[in-house]
């Protein structure tokens, strides 16, 4: 089998696009990371000429576009999420280069395996916690099978108030069975 | 004023010639020349008062050992070095069109340059390349906003970490890193684990030999050391001489 390693066990794989809109990035990391720092500097453009915060579903749209446009030449799977005033929070898919609005998303090598988890696990209308719960299990779970997934988990909440990131470390993770 | 900025172009002219010659060439039984890999063992970390850079010096043609003491850590501007493994013609041009790049930069700017300049403009153009440029590069550096480390892979994603490590004997190098890391260091230390992590690299890498080069940058000075260290002495390598 061919070399593999962790180069990096620590990667914040949640860029910031704008203030109010983060994505989270899966796939090859120089796509991903291309992506992310072209829209950052899109959406710095386009908040300054609307002269204001950006809603979530122009940010995606964004994202949506290069994906698309450069289907073929790129791997790489961008979730984006955030808060606006019009819709209030939104999470876009983006994968494949269409855009669709979801309640939750997954995306990444991880990610089949917990699509029975978060089926069964959300709810709509949950709190703040909850979502934190809802969130942390997930991937918690996710990493613990995942061979390319590990680490710490980053988290980002974003309200009408403003964002607020937080790091989950290795030991601080929810436990599961694991004999 | 305009002030250029050099940009690299892939030039086409000999394009139908180098495909005639290779194709006929090859029927003859004579193969292309191989880009030249280092083969290498390069690490930096951040300490106290700023960052350390390392790296073997033993450039490899396939199994050949081409260069016994190359240098591998470049001059990107007084505050910043960068360290390049991968194909040694691609980290060499890359790091001196940087170091040009960001000196005009900085001419514009009318500040001194900052690390994360660098990294911008060496994963954008990385990036524009798709992979083709086969340059893997650790740039470090001490700027207005502190010292910063980032590690470049070749197809334009980048890392930025207190720590890291690169080449052929990565592996090796990381592993002492993460049994000996811890964060503000004092130099004498960070000197040591730096060269342990080369030398790690050095044994126990075929693509990796010779001597230990650091680098130290800090915000008043930097300090090259080279060699800083010579592990890979004749007769010095049996059990019983150590």
């Amino acid at each position: 089998m061919g070399k593999q390693s962790v180069v990096n066990r620590v990667m914040n794989k949640l860029s910031r696009l704008h203030d109010n809109v983060f994505c989270a990035l899966s796939g090859s990391a120089a796509d991903a990371q291309a992506v992310a720092d072209i829209v950052d500097y899109q959406l710095d453009l386009h908040s300054i000429d609307m002269g204001g915060l950006p809603l979530v579903k122009a940010a995606a749209n964004m994202v949506k576009d290069i994906s698309y446009k450069y289907k073929e030449e790129m791997v790489a799977h961008l979730i984006v999420a955030g808060w606006d005033k019009s819709k209030g929070g939104q999470v876009y898919g983006t994968l494949g280069g269409m855009l669709t609005r979801q309640p939750f998303a997954v995306g990444g090598s991880g990610s089949t395996y917990i699509y029975g988890y978060v089926d069964s696990a959300y709810k709509k209308n949950m709190t703040k916690d909850d979502c934190h719960k809802f969130v942390s299990n997930a991937l918690s779970l996710a990493m613990n099978r995942d061979g390319s997934s590990g680490g710490v988990i980053y988290m980002v909440t974003i309200t009408d108030k403003g964002t607020e990131e937080k790091v989950i470390l290795g030991n601080e993770l929810p436990q599961f069975f694991d004999d | 004023m305009c002030l250029l900025f050099v940009t690299v172009s892939v030039s086409l002219c000999c394009y139908y010639r180098n495909a005639m010659l290779e194709e006929e060439m090859s029927s003859l039984g004579f193969k292309a020349p191989k880009a030249r890999k280092t083969g290498t063992t390069i690490a930096g970390l951040i300490y106290k008062d700023g960052v350390i850079l390392g790296a073997d010096t033993r450039a490899t043609d396939d199994m050949v050992v081409a260069d016994k003491n190359c240098m591998k850590i470049h001059y990107i501007s007084p505050n910043i070095y960068c360290c390049g493994a991968g194909v040694a013609a691609d980290a060499e041009i890359t790091t001196q069109m940087m170091s040009s790049n960001l000196q005009l930069h900085a001419l514009s700017t009318g500040r001194l340059p900052r690390v994360v300049t660098v990294n911008r403009m060496l994963k954008q153009m990385l990036f524009r390349y798709q992979g083709h440029i086969g340059a893997s590069l650790i740039v470090g550096g001490v700027d207005v906003t502190g010292p910063h480390l980032y590690s470049i892979y070749p197809h334009g994603s980048t890392d930025k970490l207190p720590y890291v490590t690169m080449g052929s004997g990565s592996a090796s190098a990381i592993a002492v890193f993460e049994d000996r890391y811890k964060p503000n260091m004092e130099l004498e230390e960070a000197k040591k684990l730096a060269r342990d992590a080369i030398t790690a690299g050095i044994m126990c890498d075929l693509g990796s030999g010779s001597n230990v080069d650091l680098c130290i940058i800090t915000k008043d000075k930097v300090d090259i050391l080279r060699p800083f260290d010579q592990p890979g002495q004749r007769g010095r390598n049996s059990p019983s001489s150590v």
